[in-house]
């Protein structure tokens, strides 16, 4: 049977949708029409991703007067990272991540 | 009616009360909570204040400003002890707790919140403490970094 997790790791294997996580992360609570905004996928698309991202409770949806707007929820990816970082690999892990950032962008600006 | 700037929601395997009990009593905050034990008469209107449980000093403070046990709990909210975050004033935290199929649904909403930079902080604090208080309501124990991220602070 599939639980939770399932649906998480399932929503998160499609580029598609983890682009429409990378919009809401850098810009939070977007309506539909905003977020199709310079996408190439049309309207029906991007509200059936969001449908799955909704399903799996990484997108949450907050009604404001009539307009819908869409959050990335981090409960899920919050606690896959709890899961599986445990009390003292967490500072490494972010050292090494830092580190990766870091260097990645020097390699840009070069 | 403002944007919230900040929503989270988590699905917990417990029943409202113990989630409302988990929110609103010290003994159990301080579980959960980076060590702070809350206490307030949540009365709409009254004081919401956070302690260190170590130190006893006050952590962050606040008004109760909707109180529906077991469902519904809005408060204001500031940090006390950081003086950058104190000087941004108060921004407002609600808890939004329903049943679903067997588990209960929590929604917290942090919103008002005065700038990009408070709310990118405020992102980074919650989502262990929720975290936490999931594990703390499933198995009665709460995450182990919490109480290590509790250490480095006093250090």
């Amino acid at each position: 049977m599939e639980n939770a997790t399932d649906w998480v790791f399932k929503a998160l294997a499609d580029a598609s949708r983890r682009k429409l996580l990378d919009r809401l992360h850098t810009d939070n609570g977007q309506t539909l029409g905003r977020l199709c905004e310079g996408l190439k996928m049309t309207r029906q698309a991007v509200s059936k991703h969001l449908a799955v991202l909704e399903a799996a409770n990484l997108v949450t949806t907050v009604k404001v007067g009539r307009e819908k707007i869409h959050y990335l929820n981090p409960a899920p990816i919050g606690e896959i990272y709890h899961r599986w970082i445990g009390k003292y690999e967490r500072r490494r892990v972010e050292a090494m991540n830092d580190l990766k950032n870091r260097l990645e962008d020097e390699d840009e600006q070069t | 009616m403002s944007k919230p700037e900040f929503v989270y929601v988590t699905y917990i395997a417990t029943t409202p009360e113990k989630v409302w009990a988990a929110l609103t009593q010290g003994e159990f905050t301080k579980k959960y909570w980076y060590g702070r034990r809350i206490e307030s008469d949540w009365t709409v209107g009254s004081a919401v204040r956070f302690f260190d449980r170590d130190t006893q000093d006050l952590t962050d403070s606040g008004v109760v400003l909707e109180c529906d046990p077991p469902r519904h709990l809005v408060y204001s909210f500031r940090c006390e002890f950081l003086p950058e975050a104190r000087a941004q004033g108060y921004s407002r935290v609600s808890f939004t707790i329903e049943s679903h199929e067997g588990m209960v649904k929590l929604t917290l909403v942090h919103d008002q919140l005065p700038t990009e930079q408070a709310a990118a902080d405020f992102r980074e604090g919650w989502s262990p403490i929720l975290s936490s208080l999931k594990t703390f309501l499933e198995t009665g124990k709460p995450l182990p970094q919490l109480q290590s991220m509790e250490e480095k602070g006093r250090q």
